[in-house]
């Protein structure tokens, strides 16, 4: 392949942030005979080149933050540079929410205006900021657009800031006043960190934390400080244990993944610790966006050589010498406190070609998301950090079997894979003994939108929900509830009757509901469920990748036809609309490729069967 | 003398039921395959039996007696004892919707018979979710940016790819409004066939489409003018231009064509192509996607360069004049 590259050239300041990257651009060989001959009849750089195509999301990365947005010579340098034809390197770009193809203001403000977000007061904010200046128009040096949940949920509403050489800022408490002060060119705000963890903060709660027990003690930029608390005795121990040791004790432990799907994790590390094929791959999936899903960016931030520790754990285990965080491009400070924890980690030892003197390699790579939920599918991730469209893979084969690059690989949310110390910590049967007997170990819950202290809270499996309610101070301003969406957009609302409802998995399931990834939304009297309804369809419509035809039409027919209901403009009576709104979540649940378009119309179907949402919020056809 | 040549280690062979019969099939094949080998009529329409599956469109799903979702037929690989349906109400459904879901926006006029059979068979009506959309300005899909649509305006026509046809060069038309995202033309510019790689799927869910590196005229991209994408293109979306011409003007008339088998005069190399002719003119050229050489792919000269064939009038013509110059 030969690669054909229009005239456009980057810009001296693009190539530095490539150079910056990439190191600098390596000069092409002297022409002579021989080269000249040999021109356009060989590929040069062979494997070394192709293996050079993972480095796409970063370079585009470089791009964005440095000048704002990717330009034809920008992207031409990156084709050059890495080997990628234009086409595809255009196809994987304007994949993602979070780089611009077009010249750009240099600050580009995401305001959410999602689930949590909605409910305090995003919309409001939405319609000032309309009147100061239109959606993603100039405003002087910056624009604003609407955004997909920040992860901010808990210092609701929220926005993120993309400035042109300088780093994002995420921020709660958005305000016309926060937004202007941010986007100033002289700005000098940063990100505040300041995620709740209302347990954590209180000494009577503190105690019996487990998965929270260091956050908000250590300070999250010291590897010592990590280590006085308690850090890389897990590792310590794994050693002791051997590989198929850890295996065994986190097999015991029942460890099921938090991630949404479940999955035993000991089962999915013991399939790649047997694998022959090498190189096996770990990979932390820190991609958290479901709607309302904020606990990894807590632990990130506030724990982030945990996550480190535990990756490395995952390594030895199974046989990986890399592993890889793919963190979620909204999340500048969990990113930047893991890019400083894995730095120290490697200077002192904790991970290179010799990981604490006791012979075995292990290190990590850091990539970053750029605003696409379907790149945490586990097999769009792959994609994505191999340098493709995040487009989910068909299965199987499996990731334990294929995963990145083909080979075999773990990969576990950031959660699960935080259990493990304590696993070992505790021995297999002891932390099963925590939780319930189908769901071991402590679980974090994300809890936001009308709730009287909004944050990330730990409690065992099988508690109530209305018990984490309570913890949570109950409905804010003690009004009435109305519904709690368990699970986040994929999961499903549940109805203030439902509040015995035990939080473990089986406990979920038998009310027809899901944990999803800890997502507990209050919804008060107050609110307009169909509204939020119409948020989840306009987000998957938005989310979806576009390459299976359910959900790629099938999410744009939904949100058509729950408009319909709203405006009251039927096609056919209100029943033939959902009539029509069951068959469109059958053949997303059926025939879609991946968890995105099968869990599409599961929480509307929710509101749909549970509080005939749309007959209440349209009027009559 | 003629000894047969294996060109490859006998496969074995592995069972599976379809809808309650048993069929022995080679293993490593589809489902697509032991459902065609019983003569079980399965719509597809992103396969294409010259290119990796890659199972986006979904109207070939099957029920597989434990999985949770339906599957592919396509691409997914048999297993010994596998219990395979393919006319449960769950299948029906999917498959229909996955048609009414396609023709509520996409314009499948061209689609062929086959398709116009299967979505009569399932009794597919895209018209329920809403008259189809007009068709938007030129060029203004290519600029929707991912994960930021607007709310439709107008919620009871069904949101549509409509668009006005690309016409920017001499030999084809890229008429998107009948695109169907299969991947065929991607996969057949790149690792399938060409190894061009001018064109990939650009923009992300309703807005995703094949695109160019920033949407640029073919003349400046990597195209070669292979015209593969052409003969993959299962909907009449990219078309020769003489094709699309004479569609315009009405005189396209595929029963007044004959078919001519020849092999392509230009190289050595013996690629088969399969000569269209209405009205003694070479209207176009395909070759089978099951021969050996091509496996349907052919280059530029194969595919285009046939005009001269219709002028040998002119050039023995010309010949005569330069031999004898006078009168």
């Amino acid at each position: 392949m030969e690669l054909h590259l229009s005239d456009a050239a980057a810009s001296p300041e693009e190539r530095a942030a490539l150079d910056e990257l990439l190191g600098p651009a390596v000069p092409p060989a002297l022409p002579d005979a021989r080269v000249r001959f040999l021109e356009g009849r060989v590929a040069r750089g062979g494997h070394e080149l192709a293996s050079r195509r993972t480095l796409l999301l970063p370079a585009l990365h470089a791009l964005q933050s440095r000048v704002g947005w990717i330009s034809e010579g920008g992207l031409n340098e990156v084709c050059a540079r890495l080997d990628v034809p234009p086409a595809e390197a255009y196809g994987v770009a304007s994949f993602y929410a979070l780089f611009r193809l077009e010249p750009s203001p240099p600050t580009v403000v995401h305001v959410c205006d999602d689930l949590a977000c909605r409910l305090r007061g995003a919309r409001e904010l939405v319609e000032a900021l309309e009147a100061e200046a239109p959606e993603d128009a100039d405003a002087g040096g910056w624009t604003w657009v609407r955004s997909p949940c920040l992860g901010m949920c808990d210092q609701a509403p929220a926005f993120l800031a993309q400035r042109a050489g300088r780093p994002d800022v995420s921020l709660g408490g958005a305000s016309l006043a926060a937004i202007r002060a941010a986007v100033a060119p002289e700005a000098t705000v940063t990100c505040a960190g300041a995620v709740s963890a209302p347990q954590a903060w209180d000494p009577a709660a503190r105690s019996g934390l487990r998965l929270l027990r260091r956050v908000g003690r250590v300070d999250p930029t010291s590897l010592d400080d990590y280590r006085a608390h308690g850090g890389y005795e897990a590792l310590r121990r794994a050693i002791e244990l051997g590989p198929a040791g850890v295996i065994r004790e986190v097999t015991d432990a029942k460890l099921l993944g938090r991630g949404g799907a479940a999955f035993p994790t000991g089962v999915k590390w013991r399939a790649v610790a047997e694998q022959p094929v090498r190189p096996h791959y770990v990979i932390a999936n820190a991609d958290e966006s479901e709607p309302g899903t904020f606990k990894d960016r807590l632990l990130m931030e506030l724990d982030p050589f945990a996550l480190v520790e535990s990756l490395t754990i995952a390594g030895f285990a199974t046989g990986a010498e890399r592993g890889f965080i793919y963190i979620r491009g909204e999340y500048p400070l969990a990113t930047e406190r893991l890019e400083l924890a894995i730095e120290q980690a490697r200077r002192r030892g904790f991970l290179g070609p010799d990981v604490m003197g006791e012979n075995f390699a292990f290190d990590i790579e850091l990539r970053r998301g750029a605003g696409a939920y379907v790149c945490g599918e586990e097999t769009a991730l792959f994609e994505s950090i191999e340098g493709k469209r995040g487009e989910p893979r068909n299965k199987p084969p499996f990731p334990v079997t294929h995963g990145l690059f083909g080979r075999p690989t773990v990969i576990n949310n950031v959660e699960t894979l935080v259990n493990v110390p304590l696993v070992l910590e505790l021995g297999g049967p002891g932390y099963a003994a925590i939780g319930t007997e189908g769901s071991t170990g402590p679980r974090l819950f994300c809890l936001s939108g009308h709730v009287e202290r909004p944050g990330v809270y730990e409690v065992e499996h099988g508690a109530r929900l209305g018990d984490l309610l309570d913890l949570a101070g109950g409905v804010a301003g003690g009004r009435r509830l109305q519904a709690v969406l368990l699970g986040g957009a994929a999961g499903g609302f549940v109805r203030p009757d439902e509040l015995d409802l035990p939080l473990s998995f089986e406990g979920a399931r038998a009310a027809g509901a899901t944990l999803g990834s800890g997502v507990v939304l209050v919804i008060d009297e107050t609110a307009d469920l169909g509204d939020l309804c119409l948020r989840i369809a306009r987000f998957f419509r938005d989310e979806s990748c576009g390459q299976c035809v359910p959900c790629r039409v099938g999410t744009v027919r939904q949100e058509e036809a729950l408009l319909r209901l709203v405006r009251g403009r039927t096609l056919g009576t209100r029943a033939d609309e959902h009539a029509r709104l069951d068959e469109l979540a059958r053949v997303m649940r059926d025939a879609s490729i991946c968890g995105l378009g099968q869990a599409a119309a599961q929480a509307i179907g929710s509101a749909v069967a549970k509080f005939d949402a749309f007959d209440r919020t349209g009027g009559s056809a | 003398m003629s000894v047969p040549v294996p060109l490859a280690p006998p496969r074995r062979l592995v069972e599976v039921t379809v809808d309650g019969r048993p069929v022995r099939v080679p293993e490593g094949s589809t489902i697509l395959d032991a459902c065609r080998a019983l003569a079980i009529d399965t719509p597809t329409l992103c396969y294409a039996p010259n290119l990796t599956p890659v199972n986006a469109c979904r109207v070939c799903v099957v029920e597989i007696t434990g999985a949770r979702t339906l599957v592919p037929a396509c691409s997914r690989p048999v297993e010994a004892g596998m219990e395979i349906a393919t006319d449960t109400e769950r299948v029906r459904h999917s498959r229909r919707l996955v048609m009414e879901l396609l023709g509520s926006s996409v314009d499948l006029s061209l689609a062929g018979e086959d398709w116009e059979r299967w979505t009569r068979a399932y009794g597919a009506d895209p018209e329920r979710f809403g008259a189809r959309m007009d068709p938007l300005p030129a060029g203004e899909r290519d600029r929707r940016r991912a994960g930021h649509h607007h709310e439709p305006e107008d919620p009871t026509v069904a949101e549509s790819v409509a668009q006005p046809v690309t016409i920017d060069n001499e030999l084809y038309v890229r008429d998107y409004a009948r695109c169907v995202l299969c991947y065929r033309c991607v996969e057949a510019c790149g690792e399938d066939a060409q190894h061009t790689f001018a064109i990939a799927v650009a923009g992300r869910g309703f807005d995703a489409r094949i695109s160019t590196e920033f949407a640029v005229p073919l003349d400046e991209s990597a195209c070669v003018y292979c015209g593969n994408c052409i003969g993959v293109c299962p909907t009449g979306a990219l078309m020769a231009k003489r094709e699309h011409d004479l569609r315009r003007e009405g005189s396209w008339d595929e029963s007044r064509q004959r078919i001519t088998t020849t092999i392509c005069p230009y190289c050595g190399v013996g690629c088969e192509l399969e000569v269209h002719v209405q009205d003694d003119e070479i209207v176009k050229v395909t070759s089978p996607a099951d021969h050996d050489i091509t496996r349907g792919h052919l280059c530029i000269k194969g595919r285009f360069g046939f005009a001269y064939v219709g002028r040998r009038d002119e050039r023995s013509a010309s010949r005569r004049d330069r031999a004898d110059p006078a009168p």
